[in-house]
């Protein structure tokens, strides 16, 4: 079982420490909702260093980067990040992924945790022998943090060198944080403004305590998990897999199948020519009850998919879920049933997400 | 932290005695704190029967899905509707406002068996 550097502050907080993909995590502190509550409300710290962080760097890092995900690296402007799907040959997705251009010919991909060494051996096997790329996991040399919530950035602002309200959504910057070199991304997983923060193993530590000591709240997996949930973003493993492609999960404007040496372009192609018979959707559950991930979908007493994600929105205040169903149940409003330890328990179809922030500007 | 005016059971349930008849029936602090914040309680309808050990409802924390069991046997005159209107109720308040069902006692003899605060602080202090 892997530690991250944060470990020990882990526990020193009070964090109750579960494993996930291969890595001793924080699910909890005191409360999953007290937590998921201070992200909306205020401000909450993440670990999230278990997550893989692959250097891929050389004058062919673009072009390899090009033929395996699924949006143009070539195209990205240094500093530029982009959310993208990497799939196998059929469109099954492998991962799903975060791509930062952080010069002309150095990328950085942050793949989930428990698909890391898939992401390299894909990397791997479509590099040409004869390329310069260089694929470097340095996942251990460096820690990630995730600040989130409507004063994260201020709160990061105070503690950094530059203007962190003046990085765009989906740029990365690079910064000092008191005496350590940080690289800042405006990204996140959980709905709010924030930032991800990549630094290296030996400062993270400080860096968290600052962040703890400004007004972030200490927050586990779990509160993770209902936050990304409530922002309808799909989590790899439960939402989507090898058994499944960026269409049906409802990806699609993350894909662009039409490119020349694009590995899965052309399955990706067929399949967007094709109608789907399934497809990912969100529902509200408007019986008592709570969905929870493998729960049945029915239509009646017809079985119609499975519940991939499902738990209690405290946002919302009730139970949502996302699951798979056949493309005739899938339209905004359609009643299904939830299958909860054999009580059929309704729910409606809903636009995803299920909770998106009030912007300013 | 576990009152001394209730009875336990190994399964982190308390029994209030009321009357020679009548108990009122909740969860443990010890079990409420394991489960974590609770966003989901379904309890049995009133009138129903219920026996020592058998499953009477269900509970859900955020994470977890949890049966709930009757220390005793009886029948059921009340259910805290606001526990589950309201489930957070059994994490603030697992010994008072986190009640679960009231019951009239089939066989009060069921009682006897059940630990008291001190036995079930012993039982706790085991576990660890």
């Amino acid at each position: 079982m892997q530690r991250t550097p944060l470990y020990e502050t882990h526990i020193a907080q009070g964090g109750r420490l579960v494993p996930f993909a291969g890595w001793e995590m924080p699910i909890q502190y005191a409360s999953i909702l007290e937590e998921a509550r201070a992200v909306r409300n205020s401000a909450g710290i993440f670990d999230v260093s278990h997550m893989g962080r692959l250097e891929i760097s050389g004058s062919g890092a673009a072009g390899l980067l090009d033929s395996v995900l699924s949006v143009n690296a070539s195209g990205l402007r240094e500093g530029r990040a982009r959310y993208n799907v990497i799939c196998d040959e059929t469109g099954g997705i492998i991962d799903d992924c975060i791509v930062y251009r952080r010069s002309d010919s150095a990328f950085m991909l942050i793949p989930n945790a428990s698909n890391t060494e898939a992401v390299i051996q894909w990397l791997a096997q479509w590099r040409p022998a004869d390329s310069d790329v260089e694929i470097v996991n340095v996942t251990s040399e460096f820690a990630m943090i995730a600040v989130q919530g409507p004063d994260a950035v201020g709160i990061v602002d105070n503690l950094c060198d530059i203007d962190a309200s003046a990085v765009r959504p989906f740029t990365t910057v690079q910064a000092m944080i008191g005496p350590s070199q940080a690289w800042l991304a405006r990204t996140g997983y959980t709905g709010e403004d924030g930032f991800e923060i990549i630094v290296a193993s030996d400062r993270v530590v400080d860096i968290w305590l600052a962040l703890v000591d400004a007004g972030c709240v200490p927050c586990g997996l779990g509160a993770r998990d209902v936050l990304r949930l409530e922002a309808g973003l799909l989590l790899h493993g439960n939402d989507m897999d090898t058994d499944h492609n960026p269409y049906e999960a409802g990806l699609d404007r993350f894909v662009k199948p039409d490119r020349e040496g694009y590995v899965a372009g052309p399955a990706l192609m067929r399949i967007r020519d094709e109608s789907l018979s399934r497809k990912l959707v969100g529902f509200v559950v408007t019986g008592r009850g709570i969905a929870r991930h493998g729960y049945a979908i029915m239509s009646g007493a017809e079985s119609i998919g499975i519940v991939t994600s499902g738990g209690h929105s405290p946002t919302l205040e009730t139970s949502i879920g996302l699951g798979y169903v056949g493309i005739e149940h899938a339209e905004p409003g359609a009643v299904i049933q939830i299958d909860i330890r054999d009580r059929l328990v309704d729910a409606k179809v809903t636009e995803l997400p299920f909770y998106s922030r009030r912007r300013s500007e | 932290m576990n009152p001394t005016n209730l009875k336990y059971s190994e399964e982190h349930e308390w029994v209030l005695v009321e009357s020679a008849t009548k108990a009122l029936i909740g969860i443990t602090e010890f079990a409420a704190e394991s489960l974590g914040d609770v966003v989901f309680v379904d309890l049995p309808e009133v009138g129903g029967e219920v026996g020592q050990a058998e499953k009477m409802g269900e509970i859900e924390s955020v994470k977890a899905v949890s049966d709930l069991y009757s220390p005793v046997s009886g029948k059921i005159t009340e259910r805290n509707e606001q526990v589950m209107d309201n489930p957070q109720l059994v994490n603030d308040s697992p010994f008072d406002a986190g009640w679960m069902i009231r019951v009239e006692l089939s066989d009060p003899s069921q009682l006897d068996k059940l630990l008291s605060a001190e036995q079930y602080d012993s039982f706790l202090a085991a576990q660890d």
